[in-house]
């Protein structure tokens, strides 16, 4: 439900960007999101659809790409990424470790660039 | 005109984490342990907080800022202890964030406080996106709400610097496995610290208040 918070902070940097370089049109957005942030796409493009209705970014495409969850295992420190889409607790696929692994990527938000005109 | 590809690169929640390091920076040089609270509605996170203030009264000068989506219930809860409090009304907003404890603060006297509770909006999910200038994030979990909540929510639990594991009075009516729920809250995050409480029968929570003190030490001002 945060999605709209989310949404509200990316349009203001797409103003701040298009201002910037001096382009008065959004074509499309680029934006990774890690498996562990709790950003549903589906809510985040619909918030964006709904900020930017009838207004001169309405045809602007929102493209999201998800980064996958990586660990570092906590005891022998390889890193893997849990297959399995149901669980992501898993034990470590090389030594067996089952807690305390750091997470290397997969929290991210971020916008990854801008296709402006 | 030909459409140009521009590398942006920017962390879209980065408005909110600016007045978070703004917040930190405020409350180190205040010398002021702040602490996010956050659970799912009913877990415990006032009761635990009214526990707290009333137990410790006389070694902490303690203030709460409550987050809720409506009522002023909570923040008049808290203030019967004689702590202060200041209530954020989000008006069905799911989360806190910077910019509103920024602007709530500046209803307390902060001179010589040691500990500010900011209690989130009850929700597992949002709360964890948006840092509030807090040093620790703390979750809370009630044995009735299931052991895998951590397993479904992980990225609360991996933040979180300590789990306060609550209604443990209720265990024998329930089926929640302790170690397994602390398996799945250690599954990311190694170091976070398990404090399994009965606010409402008053057990456990001398742990909790030890590791309160410990914080609460390590940010004294020098």
């Amino acid at each position: 439900m945060h999605e709209l918070s989310i949404a509200q902070n990316l349009l203001e940097i797409i103003r701040e960007e298009m201002k910037k370089h001096g382009k008065s049109r959004l074509l499309t957005v680029k934006i990774k999101h890690g498996r562990l942030s709790a950003v549903v796409p589906e809510a985040l493009d619909m918030a964006f659809t709904s900020l930017t209705m009838d207004t001169s970014l309405a045809e602007a495409k929102m493209v999201m790409e998800a980064v996958p969850l990586t660990l570092k295992c906590y005891a022998c420190g390889k890193e893997f990424s849990p297959e399995d889409t149901a669980h992501i607790f898993v034990p470590c696929p090389h030594c067996g470790e089952e807690i305390g692994h750091t997470v290397v990527s997969g929290k991210e938000l971020f916008i990854e660039y801008l296709e402006l005109e | 005109m030909s459409a140009t590809q521009i590398p942006v690169v920017r962390n879209i929640l980065e408005a909110n984490d600016r007045i978070a390091g703004e917040l930190k920076d405020f409350f180190k040089e205040k010398g002021i342990l702040v602490l996010n609270l956050m659970s799912s509605p009913g877990a415990g996170k006032t009761t635990l907080l009214e526990r707290t203030l009333t137990d410790l009264r006389d070694e902490f000068k303690m203030a709460v800022v409550e987050g809720d989506l409506q009522t002023d219930n909570d923040a008049r809860r808290v203030a019967a202890t004689g702590a202060q409090a200041v209530q954020i009304n989000t008006e069905g907003g799911c989360h806190l964030n910077s910019n509103m404890v920024r602007e709530a603060i500046r209803a307390l006297d902060l001179d010589g406080l040691d500990i500010l509770f900011i209690e989130n909006v009850g929700n597992l999910v949002c709360p964890a996106e948006f840092d509030v200038g807090e040093d620790h994030k703390v979750t809370l979990l009630s044995v009735t709400e299931g052991d895998d909540k951590p397993e479904k929510y992980p990225l609360m639990f991996n933040i979180s610097s300590a789990m306060v594991l609550n209604k443990t009075d209720l265990l024998p009516y329930v089926d929640f496995d302790m170690d397994r729920a602390a398996g799945f809250a250690k599954g990311f995050n190694a170091n976070i610290e398990i404090f399994p409480v009965s606010c409402r029968k008053h057990e456990g929570l001398d742990k909790w208040y030890d590791w309160l003190r410990k914080a609460r030490a390590s940010k004294k001002p020098s």
